[in-house]
């Protein structure tokens, strides 16, 4: 994993559906976030920002101060408090703008369709889809939309979901089993289907999906809150420090305006992070949108931060989907091309995509096409027999699993090559499944079918375990298979022949370590499990159940994303981090800036403090004040896509962080406010 | 005996002290060492507490404030009644009402902040049953709540942290009355005064003169005064008087006293917690900042005097020798007033009014860092903890996970009880400072004007809310708007500190702990060091920086050419 998998999203080809994209500074959005940030000024709205409303007070009082002694100065310092929140409430707005863009687009696809009700005597009766209620079963053919989320309980159709996921190609669904999930808003392509209602009115995955990217339930998350605490306690422990200035000044024999004392107080409270806060966790939440996955709440974004065990299934996520044909090995004195052909004509009627790996490793290797071949009838695969294969006149082909086989040869009465046992033993061992193929009473040789393990999957999970997440392969293979996939993969650790229980109970040992788990699932029998994780990503083409389950739905359906939603977790934890580091960090400079011309008055001597030579006392307070609301503007790309996250060991990230936001944050001011002293001065008004 | 080889013995004998006396610290409070079991017990009869029944954060901090308020009840009536109780040879009166209040709470915090002469206004019992009693008792609180603190962070899923009468108990019986009884041997037999023969009057027939030089039973408390970092002296001129600090050895001796519970409990910490190096990242912490500023006080010491260059005598080879104790020498008298304001013991050994600016800054900002460097017995170690839990946070956020210290995840409340801890110290000084610039009670206490009056005011507050106990001198402060004033002031920067820390402990001591990975923000390393000193500077600077700027800085920049 060498490429920065979070920041990528802005190089992506375009997706459609939620994930519409949109830049980071849409036309659109930033002229609706303008309108929206002076709306914010609402002290009502204002005051669940307790450092901005500090600010808004401040510039209250300065104002005041404007009108009863008007001079360039106080009024410059007053326009400039206004911007700070401003520019703060910009941030914001800018933030959920994306989302409430993409909330219309859903709305616009919720406009009412119509349902077609069927009643309990078998009449449709046709019906608004607003008026469906849980229970109700409805009827979809091709052409119609799917009015609301439900489950299909007769027949099978092809549906396209591009409205919610933005993948084009249709989807099956089908009733019973795990594939049985509609969701209202998507579209029957073909057949028809009989769907009973799962929803209720006004909670339908569209709904829920409206409200989510509209940030409209938005809860602070519990570690804002204890970030909003220590900003909270950081501008609380300023008031008394600025306060007291006026006596310790009158006590000196000298007196500090009021407007200087309210620049010193908004300087030093934490108004950068304290502005992007917010910003930052609604970015977050939309960066998983932008990679079309849903978080049902800001926590469970967090949590992922969080994570230190990942289970993965292993079929979809760590291998490819499906296990493909990868040697012949003869047995009992039959050469290879024997196999081939024997196990060519056992699949050509196998349709499963390991029966036609076979077919295509038979023609790769030995050039075997479709034969001419006498009367015949395929025998298809069943649980029972475990094996398929086909009968053309005396001659009957098989192939299946080792003991099905060998019953089925001692059966015909033949025998069992003695080398036959190691060689299956060899196949399992290297994780792949072997099937034997016998042509009457004789065993003719071994197929491999190999896992293929993903391409680039060792390069994330050792990225994973650099950044002390553990990696567990969930797989239902016996223990030899499993290990052995597992080496090739790089996992930590496996669990084999698992069953939901077994899962469970994983999951539950892992969280009394005091581990947070995260995992994917799409079955009804996963469901248990999605809701015990602490992050639960539940695969869009899974069951409603599932879906209800966990705290975050996959509209890609895609296991591997896991691992991008750890980093946007992580990601998320660490803006806040950085710029809170940042904001403090800034203070010296406007220490240095401001206190020099404070008590002028009185001891001119201080002076020698002013490091950077500012022009004068209003040039020098102005200039502190002016840097800090445009920091802001400067920030709100960074708080909105999140500082550059590679996943190295905690100490790395640190130690490059402390040098980017804790010292960069102490040097930037002084050049900042040093250049805008600058300006200030040529203007010529200071 | 030359300053560099004072310092090599003195870093020699500290290694020895952090070591084992950290360990004995653990064992005491883990409850291991059982020797004194006959001492031990009939206390727990007498008070009626059940040694084996551990206490849940509230009950332990309710335990806290109810001993603590019938301490000072007990105290303000010895004082109230002075004159009618016995062992008062000098036949002193009742001590002021304003002046008693002070004065209970001073003992009473481990502050000994002293608005009168102890010789002129305290009888032999008010200095042994009143004040020195509380010598023992608060240093023991303070090591109680240190220690609960430390098991919040050792235990998990736990509902209590200890027995408060158990810890305060076994912290007089195991610790302090056995080291101060060696200790004091030592201080007597080096020539502290110990007697109950009352003054002694002598007349000078050569000049005429008719001196009264008091005397008391005073060398026995010399040892708890330094070990429990309480410093209040029996004489007003505290440390730089023979009666109470008779030679090098015995002020060597009190350096080392007042800095070994501090250090100690650094590694106490790391003991409990199960990490050694836990401890050593802390107390790397305490070193670098004790250094420091031990460094800066040598050097502005060392150098010139700005108020006498200005007068002529610009060459001064011997630093900066007014009001030091000549005995000892620019060098130790400085290193002793350095490491009583850099704990919260307050003895002094110079005048730190007559500090050169810089060496004035450096004691009141020794201060203004929160006493953690090591600070007081116990609250040196619980204070920096609570900076170590913002450090924590902050840095934790920036690796990308909910921040842990110790495997316990650190949350909105943690943060709430920690910044409630660090910052009403400096609120309480600023705002009481302001007060007192602001009124005439106030503006007429200070001996100078201009801004070494106004540091005089500054450093008041600062060493009462900081409950360390020093004073500047220069300032009048046995009035009745220092004394109350001063009172709240302790009241506010002990309690407000102990309370949210014991809460703390208690939350702690609940979670389940997370474990380790390479994912988690490490706190053992030097890198959590330099964070945790980043931290602990920038909020001293960033709610001092205005103050202190009035106070030394523009004192040494008006006096001076250059900076």
């Amino acid at each position: 994993m060498t490429t920065d998998t979070t920041t990528d999203t802005t190089t992506r080809p375009a997706a459609h559906g939620v994930a519409e994209r949109r830049g980071l500074f849409d036309r659109e959005i930033l002229g609706r976030a303008s309108i929206d940030a002076v709306r914010k000024l609402d002290p009502r709205v204002e005051i669940r920002n307790p450092v901005m409303f500090v600010v808004l007070i401040g510039a209250i009082v300065t104002l005041v101060e404007s009108i009863a002694h008007p001079g360039i100065f106080t009024w410059s310092v007053t326009i400039w408090l206004f911007l700070t929140v401003l520019f703060a409430n910009f941030a914001e707005a800018v933030a959920e703008g994306r989302g409430k863009a993409q909330a219309d687009t859903l709305r616009k696809m919720r406009a009412d369709t119509e349902a077609r009700l069927l009643n309990a005597d078998g009449e449709e009766t046709r019906v608004a889809a607003g008026a469906l209620a849980k229970g109700n079963v409805v009827v979809c053919e091709a052409g119609d939309i799917v009015p609301s989320d439900g489950e299909i309980i007769e027949g099978v159709a092809s549906v396209d979901e591009s409205a919610i996921t933005g993948e084009s190609a249709p989807v099956i669904r089908e009733s019973g089993g795990d594939r049985s999930a509609v969701t209202g808003g998507t579209k029957v392509l073909s057949d028809r289907i009989l769907v009973r209602i799962t929803a209720e009115r006004g909670h339908t995955f569209l709904d829920r999906m409206i409200s989510l990217v509209e940030g409209a339930s938005r809860q602070k998350t519990p570690n804002e809150v204890a970030l909003t605490i220590l900003l909270a306690a950081l501008t609380i422990i300023f008031l008394p420090v600025v306060v007291v200035l006026q006596p310790f000044a009158h006590y000196s024999g000298n007196s500090v305006q009021v407007v200087v004392l309210v620049s010193l107080l908004v300087c030093l409270i934490p108004t950068t992070i304290g502005a992007l806060l917010s910003a930052i966790g609604i970015a977050g939440m939309d960066r998983l949108v932008q990679r079309n996955v849903l978080a049902m709440s800001g926590r469970a974004v967090e949590a992922a931060g969080d994570v230190q065990t990942l289970l993965l299934d292993k079929t979809g996520t760590i291998t490819l989907g499906n296990r493909m044909a990868s040697s012949f090995t003869p047995v009992g004195g039959h050469d290879e091309r024997e196999v081939a052909e024997a196990a060519q004509l056992a699949s050509l009627a196998d349709e499963t995509p390991e029966g036609r790996s076979i077919v295509v490793l038979a023609k790769d290797r030995f050039n075997i096409r479709e034969q001419a071949l006498g009367p015949h009838e395929f025998v298809p695969f069943s649980a029972l027999t475990r094996m398929s294969g086909l009968d053309a006149g005396d001659r009957q082909i098989r192939k299946g699993a080792a003991d099905s086989v060998r019953q089925w040869v001692i059966g015909q009465g033949g025998s069992i090559p003695p080398e036959l046992d190691g060689i299956v033993e060899r196949v399992a061992r290297a994780g792949s499944t072997p099937l034997v193929v016998a042509d009457g009473p004789a065993v003719v040789g071994v197929i491999e079918l190999k896992d293929i393990v993903k391409e680039g999957i060792q390069e994330r999970f050792a990225a994973m375990r650099a950044m002390g997440i553990r990696t567990v392969m969930i797989t239902g293979d016996n223990p030899l298979t499993a290990a052995a996939i597992a080496a090739e993969a790089g996992v930590d650790d496996y669990l084999s022949e698992a069953t939901p229980e077994r899962k469970m109970a994983l999951i539950r040992s892992e969280q009394e370590d005091g581990k947070l788990v995260a995992m994917t699932g799409d079955g009804t029998n996963d469901a248990p499990a999605l809701a015990q994780a602490d992050v639960g990503v539940a695969m869009n083409t899974g069951t409603s159940a599932a879906k209800e389950a966990g705290n975050m739905v996959d509209l890609d359906s895609n296991p591997t994303k896991l691992i991008d939603i750890v980093e946007i977790g992580k990601q998320l934890l660490i803006t806040r981090g950085a710029l809170t580091t940042f904001s403090i960090a800034n203070d010296v400079a406007k220490y240095f800036a401001i206190i020099p011309v404070l008590f002028a008055g009185t001891y001119k001597v201080l002076n020698r403090l002013n490091i950077m030579h500012l022009h004068n006392a209003s040039s020098a307070v102005l200039a502190a004040v002016i840097f800090n609301a445009l920091i802001i503007i400067a920030l709100i790309p960074l708080a909105l896509r999140g500082v550059r996250f590679r996943p190295m060991s905690a100490s790395a990230i640190l130690r490059r962080n402390v040098w980017i936001f804790g010292v960069g944050g102490v040097i930037l001011p002084f050049l900042g406010i040093k250049l805008i002293d600058l300006i200030l001065t040529a203007t010529g008004a200071y | 005996m030359n300053l560099t080889w004072t310092l090599v013995i003195f870093a020699v004998v500290m290694i020895l002290i952090w070591r084992f006396l950290g360990s004995y610290l653990a064992a005491v409070y883990e409850g291991r060492v059982r020797y004194l079991r006959f001492v031990e017990g009939p206390i727990y009869r007498l008070i009626g507490v059940d040694p084996e029944v551990e206490q849940s954060w509230q009950r332990y901090a309710g335990s806290v404030i109810s001993y603590s308020a019938v301490a000072i009840l007990v105290v303000y009536g010895m004082l109230r009644l002075q004159g009618s109780l016995p062992l008062n040879p000098q036949h002193l009166g009742a001590v002021g009402p304003a002046l008693s209040w002070n004065t209970a709470i001073s003992f009473l915090t481990n502050t000994n902040w002293q608005a009168y002469s102890g010789e002129s206004t305290m009888s032999y019992l008010s200095q042994m049953g009143a004040l020195a009693v509380q010598n023992f008792a608060s240093a023991s609180v303070g090591i109680a709540v240190a220690i609960a603190l430390v098991r919040g962070f050792a235990r998990r899923g736990s509902p209590t942290i200890g027995n408060f009468w158990v810890d305060l108990v076994r912290g007089v019986v195991y610790v302090l009355l056995p080291i101060s009884l060696v200790a004091a041997v030592i201080f007597i037999g080096q020539g502290a005064i110990q007697t109950f023969a009352g003054p002694v009057t002598i007349h000078d027939a050569l000049n005429h003169v008719t001196q009264v030089i008091p005397r008391g039973p005073f060398g026995s408390q010399e040892a708890i005064k330094q070990l429990g970092t309480n410093g209040g002296g029996t004489y007003n001129a505290n440390g730089a008087t023979p009666f109470e600090n008779p030679t090098a050895f015995t002020n060597f001796l009190s350096i080392v006293l007042l800095l070994a519970i501090p250090f100690a409990l650094t590694y106490t910490f790391g003991k409990m917690v199960g990490s050694f190096r836990q401890g050593v990242s802390v107390v790397a912490a305490m070193i670098i900042l004790f250094g420091a500023w031990v460094a800066m006080g040598e050097i502005a010491e060392h150098g010139t005097n700005p108020a006498i260059a200005k007068a002529g005598l610009t060459f001064q080879p011997g630093g900066n020798v007014e009001g030091k104790e000549v005995r000892f020498g620019v060098s130790d008298s400085i290193f002793y007033n350095v490491a009583s304001t850099q704990t919260s013991t307050g003895s002094v050994d110079a005048a730190n009014d007559s500090l050169t600016p810089i060496g004035g800054f450096t004691v009141l900002t020794g201060m203004m860092l929160g006493e953690v460097s090591p600070g007081g017995t116990g609250s040196g170690l619980y204070t920096i903890l609570l900076f170590a839990i913002i450090t924590v946070f902050i840095g934790g956020l920036m690796v990308g996970r909910t921040p842990e210290f110790l495997g316990k995840k650190i949350q909105s409340k943690e943060v709430k009880l920690a910044a409630l801890g660090v910052l009403i110290m400096p609120i309480v000084v600023l705002m009481l400072t302001g007060i007192a610039v602001s009124i005439h009670a106030g503006r007429v206490g200070p001996l100078n004007h201009g801004p070494h009056g106004f540091t005089e005011i500054l450093y008041a507050f600062t060493s009462m809310a900081n409950n360390n106990g020093s004073a500047f001198a220069g300032l009048n402060a046995n009035t009745a708007f220092y004394n109350v004033a001063g009172g709240i002031a302790m009241l506010l920067g002990r309690f407000v500190v102990m309370i949210p820390c014991l809460a703390m402990a208690g939350v702690l001591a609940a979670k389940q702990a997370v474990p380790a990975s390479v994912g988690t923000f490490k706190t053992d390393t030097p890198m959590f060091t330099g964070l945790l000193l980043g931290v602990i500077l920038i909020v001293g600077a960033l709610t001092f920086f205005p103050a202190v700027s009035l106070g030394p800085i523009v004192e040494q920049l008006l006096s001076r050419k250059f900076f």
